[in-house]
């Protein structure tokens, strides 16, 4: 097996893993960084991100007040040390991105525009029209061609990582365009793979998404934590799942249903605010959590729309008019037309909530490091708690930049620290993985399907770990969980070729998902209470006393995951009630 | 949202196989596959892959016309397969992978060439006058920004190197539309002062003057970023350079 020696190695090459990559290039332009994805970097699901990044820089806006509305948004789950340091660290990092290149939109005079973001109570979004992800993601691989001490490897798919003497050392990965595996021996790992969205039926995820980094670390000991909190986004289009940006309704977009009523008025969001003028914080600029759990029981009511996809609600954005669509959301539009046949200047658009993000992801610390020593974690596989029960709208993409140029530097530290590892016992664990990948690729006698587990597998989600959860759903999910990682171990590829073999990758993903899922709906069990994103039927209400908590879940080969608790770290903010009735201030 | 979105017809697909481990040459593969109307050329391989052949080799991940990475021939064209919808298409469909680039499996192309010529244009900010974080933002008015907007949209395709007869000609020498209008983007970025670095690798042989602006680049562009119009303005620029590097030499600018 060739063997790569690096000082670190990434894995995952979106706005993240990007971030990380020159955040290490820059501090050392004699290290070595070996830069490890599924995919080329300007493929990663950061491109499809629309709306915008969150950082204060507006002269009417306050760290305080963005931190605010972060912890009050994550419903108190967010540690708030984390939060306080993210905060403090966005505008920086958005004018580091401006300075290499990003085009935000402008001012008049040439200064960065802002725009309102949904749970967000000053307007401090920056924005690329609604191609922002695309923007970040390209003009932070682009800037990465000036780094020669960046080594990519494109077209990689890590397998396993490697842990040896206490402390992570590398990763196997399979040079998809060979069928070669190779062994990156590595002073410190920093994972940096995206979410896993692809687990759920009907989502907004890319076909990459599919839990992989989560998994490695899981796998590996690391714990992850808060899984059970999945970000719904209330509009998707209903057919194929597509996200029409929140800054639709940040525009002044609303949200009607079957008898054009503005129904968030009825949910705490209210009183109605003047068409076309929306006002930060309420109605339609409430958090998602709360919007898309208005259209569950707006659709429960019998007030939905009837499509032939499925109940939905309205978007209405005709009142914005033609220049405005195509100048702020002219993304949006072609999409609506591509897939729906819908043009949003002149009619209405169907959509339903469908899943989005996690919110939960591997445990890391402040300073990105994950509980295995030598191992980091950032951007959206991460979980360094900033979201809390619910992220807000365009957090995100500030968080990718924020930690994954933390999870650099503190991967460069750590590795300089270290001896070099001991070849043999590298060796062997290299070897090991290959023998587990090559019974996989030879396996003759499996029964199952790849596509058929899978559908098994994001049906059950879809049911059992949607907008509203039970007892009685999420057990039958997670027994079902459970049959189908049993049946994963007699799963068969039809595809025996070395070249470029998606058989064999679809079945590593499914394999991934499998774990991620699991680690979701046994959270999701375990919490017997409300809060943000996870919402249970038979647990109305929040339950500080008990469940101010982080799940932890640890992986068991062949059993549920140990779910454990960890305390959120409180510093200024003390639970309070989430508050979106705009009018009452 | 009419009813006839969602009809359903078989669609007969003819996909490019290849499998450099056992194949000598590639091959035509035929199947039949059963499409929604409402379905784009991405869900018919999906649904094909799923259902009928699992060992079918593509690149796909975002379905909405933003990654790049579903990229192939159509019927001879080159098309984003999420993008082309199955409806606006008769009889027998062909897929093959995009031209001009050599087969790695089936619908799968090499890249290697065209991340090289990416990387090689210089395709980041080098700024005119370098800042600090503490010093904020460059300020960039809407009408400055406008300038190379449009030009900064290339998601990376590589439709049009399919497209483009000078690459298929000089067996891919030309650096070819999209690297070339990426460094015009920076070029005309009000805080960059890159270009001069930039213009040794552009305006050289097999740089810009290869382009015989024939225009196929821009009309398969499924973001409408307009490369030849790039090509034609570098051109111009670089002609500009050249009059006053040997004619005007004595103006010192």
């Amino acid at each position: 097996m060739e063997i790569i020696k690096t000082d670190v190695a990434i894995i995952g090459a979106g706005g993240a893993g990007l971030r990380a990559a020159i955040a290490l290039a820059q501090a050392d332009p004699k290290i070595r960084i070996a830069l490890i994805s599924k995919v080329y970097p300007m493929r990663s699901h950061t491109c499809a991100a629309e709306g915008g990044a969150a950082g204060v820089v507006k002269p009417d806006d306050s760290y305080e007040q963005h931190f605010h509305d972060t912890v009050g948004g994550g419903d108190w789950l967010c540690d708030q040390d984390a939060v306080e340091y993210f905060i403090h660290e966005a505008p920086k990092e958005l004018i580091q991105l401006e300075h290499w290149g990003c085009p935000w939109n402008r001012e008049p005079d040439g200064s960065v525009a802002v725009r309102p973001f949904g749970g967000m109570k000053i307007q401090r979004t920056w924005f690329a029209a609604d191609k922002s992800g695309f923007h970040i993601l390209h003009t932070l691989f682009q800037t990465t061609l000036q780094y020669p001490n960046i080594q990519r490897f494109d077209e990689y798919y890590a397998t396993d990582l490697m842990v040896d003497d206490g402390r992570c050392q590398g990763l196997t990965a399979i040079e998809m365009k060979t069928g070669q595996m190779r062994r990156f021996q590595a002073g410190a790992v920093v994972i940096a793979g995206g979410g896993a969205g692809r687990m759920f039926p009907f989502n907004t995820n890319g076909a990459i998404k599919t839990g992989d980094g989560m998994a490695l670390a899981y796998r590996a000991g690391a714990a992850l934590k808060d899984m059970e909190f999945v970000q719904y986004h209330p509009t998707g289009l209903p057919n194929t799942g597509t996200l029409l940006t929140e800054a639709c309704r940040s525009e002044g977009g609303v949200l009607l249903n079957k008898d054009n009523y503005r129904f968030l008025q009825d949910y705490g969001m209210g009183p109605e605010t003047p068409l076309g003028k929306p006002e930060l914080k309420t109605m339609e600029l409430g958090p998602r959590d709360r919007v898309s759990q208005s259209i569950w029981h707006e659709i429960q009511k019998g007030r939905a729309v009837k499509t032939p996809w499925g109940d939905c609600v309205w978007l209405d954005m005709r009142h914005l008019g033609e220049k405005t669509i195509n100048e702020r959301l002219p993304f949006v539009r072609d999409i609506c037309i591509s897939y729906l046949g819908i043009d949003p200047v002149t009619e209405m658009v169907p959509i339903r909530p469908v899943a989005h993000y996690m919110m939960g992801g591997i445990h890391t610390d402040i300073n990105a490091a994950t509980s295995v020593p030598g191992l980091f974690a950032a951007g959206e596989c991460a979980c360094v708690s900033i979201n809390g029960a619910n992220r807000l709208g365009s957090n995100s993409l500030v968080e990718i930049l924020v930690f994954g140029h933390r999870a650099g530097i503190e991967a460069l530290e750590y590795a300089r620290g270290q001896k070099p590892g001991n070849d043999a016992a590298l060796a062997t664990q290299g070897d090991v993985a290959q023998a587990k990948l090559r019974e996989l690729f030879m396996r003759n006698v499996g029964k199952e399907s790849i596509s058929g587990l899978r559908k098994e597998m994001t049906d059950t989600m879809g049911e059992g770990v949607g907008i509203y959860r039970t007892q009685e759903g999420l057990t039958e999910t997670c027994d079902k969980l459970a049959d189908l990682r049993r049946r994963y171990a007699d799963v068969a590829l039809h595809d025996k070729t070395n070249v470029y073999n998606t058989d064999l990758l679809s079945a590593l993903e499914l394999g991934s998902m499998l774990d991620c899922a699991e680690a979701v709906a046994v959270s999701g069990l375990e919490r017997k209470e409300s809060r943000g994103a996870h919402q249970r039927l038979d647990f109305p209400a929040r339950d500080d006393s008990k469940y101010l908590k982080h799940s932890m879940a640890y992986y068991k080969p062949t059993e549920r995951p140990r779910i454990d608790y960890r305390d959120v770290v409180i510093t200024t903010s003390p639970p309070g009630v989430r508050d979106y009735s705009g009018a009452k201030k | 949202m009419s009813e006839n979105r969602l009809g359903a017809r078989q669609v007969e697909l003819e996909v490019l196989r290849y499998n450099p481990d056992s194949d000598e040459a590639p091959r035509y593969q035929r199947y039949s596959v059963p499409c929604k109307n409402e379905w784009c050329m991405l869900d018919a391989l999906n649904y094909l892959k799923d259902n009928i052949d699992p060992t079918l080799a593509y690149r796909w991940s975002c379905h909405m016309q933003v990654c790049g990475s579903c990229g192939m021939m159509i019927n001879g064209e080159p098309k984003l397969a999420c993008k082309a919808m199955v409806r606006d298409y008769e009889g027998v469909i062909r897929l093959e992978p995009l031209a001009h680039f050599p087969i790695e499996r089936d619908l799968v192309s090499v890249a290697d060439d065209f991340m090289d010529k990416l990387k090689r244009v210089k395709p980041y900010l080098i700024p005119g006058k370098p800042k600090t974080i503490e010093e904020g933002e460059y300020k960039q008015t809407p009408e400055q920004m406008q300038r190379y907007r449009k030009f900064s949209m290339c998601i990376n395709c590589m439709l049009c190197y399919a497209a483009c007869p000078e690459y298929g000609l000089t067996k891919s020498k030309f650096i070819g539309p999209a690297a070339i209008t990426l460094a015009h983007r920076y070029n005309l970025d009000s805080r960059d002062g890159g270009r001069d670095e930039r213009q040794e690798e552009i305006a050289a042989n097999e740089g810009v003057w290869e382009c015989t602006f024939v225009g196929a680049c821009s009309d398969v562009c499924p973001k409408h970023v307009d490369p030849a119009a790039a090509l034609q303005q570098v051109k111009v620029a670089s002609t500009v350079d050249w009059y006053l590097e040997h004619f005007m030499s004595w103006s010192k600018k």
